[in-house]
Parts: structure tokens; C-alpha cells; sequence
């Protein structure tokens, strides 16, 4: 029976290519979903895009004024500007940003390429770590190294993101001077003129704010899966068997936590974000976030559509990677629950 | 005979070296300690007179003193008076907020599990659909719909914060349903109504009141983020997340108090509800406590 998923690779495809076929419709309408509630929403502010537009421009006159608006079709009810906005998307046209004036799409893959490099090294680190915590506080269970690791995942899971970030830029930028205040890149230099460590140099501290942060969470959860494992009749067989320690670690608890970490870690993608937004307004890192932000506070339209698009994609496929490794990889839901003889 | 008395003396001895509290005591006293403490930062936000966080330029940018504890910002005002002021504003929208939120999450959980499949999908559906969206994003939509301000951030907050509840009672409401003594109340002739509140609602109300409890840091940490990028109160209200975000300003002339303080009460508080909802849990909710 253990070998019972081995035999039919063929069911295996299919199972995987139905799911993936499931998951991305799931992931279509939910897409569909959030343009549909995002566009209502900011169609209802009371917030004029027009005039916050006016604003940049200086005084002019109602035609004027009247031009622009039948420009931006504003004159129209807003189900025909929906239609007209999710057509231009489809066409793979977000619109032009009023902030940065130019094209909301260009922006997002900029910006989004900054934010990744922060959120790749906080989603590793964080999982490391916490990963490795987690273990260690399952196998110490009650003991110090339990006790105390505990009381720091806790206590860092009741800081806000922004003020560890504001300690931080306190004690190593300001204080110490061993990192730069803010900014994706050291200012006056072209971008193509950056050099990867400058990059990381200006990358460290967010990254480090960010991972800090999220790693409770998993730790928690990586020690609940561990005291399970631990308590289970294989581990008194092995203990029995004189397995201790490192081995009794990589042979048993390892590979029966590590699935449920991963697919914990890859569905943390929204908190990621969340927490992306926060850093990089702290340290003005030339993110995603800070666009966000920026857009939100100067009423750009199209940069906030198309950013809470994006954003939720980038959540979705985090959660249908969870789901894939959920399926696809644990042989215990791999080949439906009839398995029975291991 | 001896031998009891050392028994009952090596009992004794254990008892008092035992340093921690039981569960119960410990959750008790979390729960005074944090009532007194939600008491006097609510009051303190009443009753501290405006006067008290009025400019004064003459004490402008002090560091700590004995006189001003926490310091005092650019404009002289006195920082640990605007943080209990700013704590109040935080903890009443924070609790506010979450509890439409946990409203929200017991209805939608309830109508998930009692519903027909079609509900339950649709409600399934919706649930994937709130965690799909980062919440900070949302809640910077749902504040730009309403102008930001108070009311965006209220209606944010609840808006984002009932999906684990829910998720949570749909599951317990299904487990119950299964179960035969309610099969067997049902055959008894008893009534739906009956039903849910003779059965269901004992095992449910503790849940409910943990996921509340649960709820407010959440919501707490998520009104700060929000204020400090903007979006929540006006300046002139001083919420945590406003004191921290002008701390930004002068963070590199050296007025490290002005962020640190402040913070550091949110931190304390926020910890302290949570300590709490855990230990609450399991003195009223073992069960659960213990998966």
C-alpha cells in the first residue's frame, strides 16, 4: 500500500491537472470578483479624482474641466466606465497614472521587482528561521529553550511592523550609521549605475524588519505540528529503538512538519504584503507599498485599481500554491483518503 | 508514621517552590490587570484635559525627565499624555470595530453550516475572496471609498476581520450537527430554536467570546498601520499610529523618544490582550486550547 501511488502516474497527472484546472477558475473569479468591488468602491469616494487631477495643474476653466472629465469618461454612469476600464484591462491597458503620469502597468513591473527582491528575502529568512524555532521549541517542549523562544514569538507577534521598522532605522541607521536611512538606491546615481550590493545594502534593513515578523506566526505552528509528531506511536518505536536527538529529528519530525510549514509559509502571501506596505513606507523603499500608499493618498485612480489587482493575484497564486503542494505532494491526501494498509 | 509527615513536608515544600500560577489564577489576574489597564487608558483619553497636550515651545524637543516621562515633540507637547490619549482612540476603534467583525463572523459562520450547499459554497467562496485581497490593501480601498477618516477605518477593520471567526463556527456548527444527542433532541421533537440555544449555543459562546478577545489585537495593530500611513484619523487626533508617523520626521535629528515610547505602550497593550484571550481560553474553552 505505501507504494500504492506509484502505479497509476498516469490518474496522478490528471489529479494534478484537475486541480489546477479547479484552483484557476477559483483564482479567475475572485480576480474578477475584486475588480468588480475595488472599481465600486472607489467609484463611491467621495474623493474627485478630477479634482485631486485639477490640483497638480493649476486653475482652470469649467470647459476645461468639462473636456477632461468627458476624457477620463467621468461623464458617464459608472457601469459603462467599468465595462470600458475591464475591457482596456483585458487589452492589457491599466491606465495611466495620475501621480508618476505614466503607465500603471510599467509602474507595477518596476516597482514589483523591488518589492519581490524584499518580500523573497523576508518570505526565506522568516521561514528559516521560524522553521528552525519551531523545531526546536517542539523538541524542547516545556523546557527553557520552549519557554523562552515561546515568549519572544508572542511578543514580537504584538509589534506592529511599522515601529520595529522605526527601532531599527533608530539604532543601525541613525545611531550606529551602518545602513542608509531610506530608499531602494543610493539617491543621485542613475539606476543602471547601482551595483548589487549597493541594492542589498539599502534592501537590509526592510528585509529584516519584515522577516522579524512574520517568522512567529510559523514558529507557533511548526512547534504545534512537532508536539504532535512527538507525541505519535512512531516516535516511541524509534526512541525505543534508541534514536535520539539529530537523528530521531531529520528521520521523523523533519519530513512529517515540513509539508505543513510550507503550505503555511506559501499561504501567508496576503500578511507578506501587508507587511511589505508597512516597510517600505518606513524606510521609503521604491516599492509596491509605497506606490499603494502614495496612490491611495493622492486619489491616482488606475495606480490603486491596478495595484489592488495585482496584489491579489500575487496573494492567489500563493494560495493556490498552498493548495497544489497540499494536494499534489502529501501522498496522505494525494490519492484521495482510501488509503488504509501503511 | 514519620514517613507521612516527610511525605506531606516534601508535598509542602514542592507547593511553595512551585513559582507560577496555575491557569486559572494566571488568566484571573491577566484579566484585573487588563480591565484596570483598558479602564485607565479609556479614562485617561477622557479625562485628560486638552490642556495638558497643548503646544508649549519653551519645553519643545525635551528628552525624558521626571516632569515629562515619555518627553515631549517638536511642538512641546507631552508625549506620554498624547500616547494615553492616542492608546484610548486606538483600543475603542480596535474593539469597536472587531466586534461588528466577530457579529459579522457568527452570522456568515452560522448561515455557512445551517444554509443550504449552495450558501455554504458561495459563503466558502467569499471567504477566499476576503483572504485573496491583502487587508491592509483593502482597508486603504474601503477608506478611500469613504472619504478616510474614522468611519473608512471602522468599516475597514470590520470588513476584513470575520473570516477566520466564521470559518471557525461554520466548523464547530457542522461538527455539532453531527452529533447524536442533537439527532436524538431533534427526534425528541424539540424545535430548531431549542436546539440552538440548549445545544449549540453553550458550545459556541465560548469560542465566540475567545475569537472576540483574539480579534482586538489584530484589529488594534491594524488601526495603527492604517493611521500611520494616513489614511485613518485627521492629524489633529492623536492616535498611536499619527504620534509614530510625525516621530518619522525627526527620527534623524535624534528625538529617538518621540518613537520609541509610544510604541512601545501599543506593544504592551496589544501583548497584554493576547496573553489574555489565550489564557482566557483555556480556563473557558479547554478544548480548543488544547488542538
Amino acid at each position: 500500500m505505501i507504494f500504492h501511488h506509484l502505479d497509476q502516474p498516469a490518474r496522478r497527472g490528471g489529479r494534478i491537472a484537475l486541480l489546477l484546472l479547479k484552483n484557476s477558475i477559483r483564482m479567475l473569479s475572485l480576480l474578477f470578483a475584486v475588480s468588480l468591488i475595488s472599481f465600486a468602491l472607489v467609484s463611491a469616494s467621495p474623493i474627485d479624482p478630477v479634482q485631486q487631477y485639477l490640483m497638480g495643474i493649476g486653475p482652470v476653466s469649467a470647459e476645461q474641466r468639462a473636456e477632461i472629465e468627458a476624457y477620463w469618461g467621468m461623464d458617464k454612469p459608472p457601469a459603462a466606465r467599468y465595462i470600458h476600464w475591464l475591457n482596456a484591462l483585458l487589452h492589457g491597458d491599466f491606465g495611466i497614472s495620475l501621480l508618476y503620469r505614466r503607465p500603471v502597468l510599467a509602474i507595477i513591473a518596476e516597482r514589483f521587482l523591488n518589492s519581490f527582491a524584499l518580500m523573497l528575502c523576508a518570505w526565506l529568512f522568516s521561514g528559516m528561521i521560524g522553521y528552525a524555532l519551531g523545531c526546536i521549541m517542539g523538541m524542547y517542549r516545556e523546557k527553557w529553550q520552549d519557554q523562552v523562544l515561546r515568549r519572544l514569538c508572542y511578543l514580537l507577534s504584538s509589534v506592529p511592523t511599522f515601529w520595529l521598522g522605526l527601532v531599527l532605522l533608530l539604532l543601525f541607521a541613525v545611531k550606529l550609521g551602518w545602513f542608509p536611512v531610506g530608499f531602494s538606491t543610493p539617491i543621485g546615481i542613475l539606476d543602471s549605475e547601482v551595483r548589487i550590493w549597493q541594492r542589498l545594502h539599502h534592501l537590509a534593513l526592510p528585509a529584516l524588519t519584515l522577516s522579524l515578523l512574520s517568522f512567529s506566526n510559523i514558529a507557533l505552528h511548526t512547534r504545534q505540528k512537532m508536539i504532535e509528531v512527538m507525541n505519535s506511536a512512531y516516535i516511541l518505536f524509534a526512541r525505543a529503538r534508541g534514536e535520539r536527538g539529530w537523528t530521531l529529528f531529520v528521520r521523523h519530525g523533519l519530513r512529517n512538519t515540513i509539508l505543513p510549514a510550507l503550505t503555511l509559509q506559501f499561504a501567508s502571501f496576503a500578511e507578506l504584503f501587508g507587511g511589505a506596505v508597512l516597510a517600505e513606507n518606513v524606510f521609503s523603499y521604491a516599492g509596491l507599498g509605497s506606490a499603494l500608499s502614495a496612490a491611495g493618498l493622492g486619489a491616482d485612480v488606475p495606480l490603486l485599481l491596478g495595484i489592488t489587482l495585482f496584489s491579489t493575484l500575487f496573494v492567489c497564486v500563493g494560495n493556490m500554491a498552498a493548495n497544489l503542494l497540499y494536494g499534489v505532494i502529501d501522498p496522505k491526501l494525494r490519492d484521495g483518503v482510501k488509503q488504509g494498509g501503511d | 508514621m514519620r514517613q507521612i509527615k516527610q511525605r506531606h513536608w516534601q508535598n509542602q515544600r514542592r507547593w511553595m517552590r512551585q513559582k507560577h500560577l496555575n491557569r486559572r489564577t494566571r488568566a484571573l489576574v491577566l484579566t484585573a490587570v487588563l480591565l484596570v489597564l483598558l479602564l485607565a487608558v479609556y479614562g485617561a483619553g477622557i479625562l485628560i484635559p486638552q490642556e495638558a497636550v497643548a503646544t508649549d515651545f519653551i519645553h519643545a524637543r525635551q528628552s525624558p525627565s521626571w516632569q515629562h516621562p515619555f518627553g515631549t515633540d517638536n511642538l512641546g507637547r507631552d508625549i506620554l499624555m498624547r500616547t494615553l490619549k492616542g492608546m484610548s482612540v486606538s483600543v475603542t476603534v480596535g474593539i469597536a470595530a472587531s466586534c461588528v467583525s466577530a457579529v459579522i463572523g457568527i452570522l456568515i459562520g452560522t448561515a455557512a453550516a445551517a444554509g443550504s450547499r449552495l450558501l455554504d459554497g458561495v459563503i466558502n467562496w467569499l471567504i477566499d475572496l476576503m483572504m485573496g485581497i491583502p487587508h491592509t490593501v483593502f482597508i486603504i480601498l474601503i477608506s478611500f471609498a469613504l472619504g478616510r477618516g474614522l468611519r473608512g477605518l471602522l468599516a475597514g477593520i470590520a470588513a476584513t476581520h470575520w473570516t477566520s471567526l466564521a470559518r471557525l463556527i461554520r466548523g464547530e456548527v457542522l461538527q455539532l450537527r453531527s452529533q447524536q444527542y442533537i439527532a436524538v433532541s431533534r427526534r425528541m421533537g424539540k424545535s430548531h430554536t431549542w436546539i440552538m440555544v440548549h445545544h449549540m449555543l453553550p458550545h459556541l459562546a465560548p469560542q465566540f467570546v475567545v475569537g472576540l478577545i483574539l480579534m482586538f489585537p489584530h484589529a488594534i495593530l491594524h488601526e495603527a498601520s492604517i493611521s500611520f500611513l494616513g489614511y485613518g484619523l485627521s492629524p489633529e487626533q492623536p492616535a498611536v499610529g499619527i504620534i509614530l508617523a510625525e516621530s518619522m520626521t525627526y527620527l534623524s535629528s535624534g528625538m529617538w523618544w518621540m518613537a520609541v515610547f509610544p510604541g512601545m505602550a501599543l506593544v504592551l497593550t496589544v501583548w497584554l490582550i493576547d496573553r489574555l484571550g489565550e489564557n482566557l481560553r483555556w480556563v473557558i474553552d479547554p478544548y480548543s486550547a488544547q488542538e
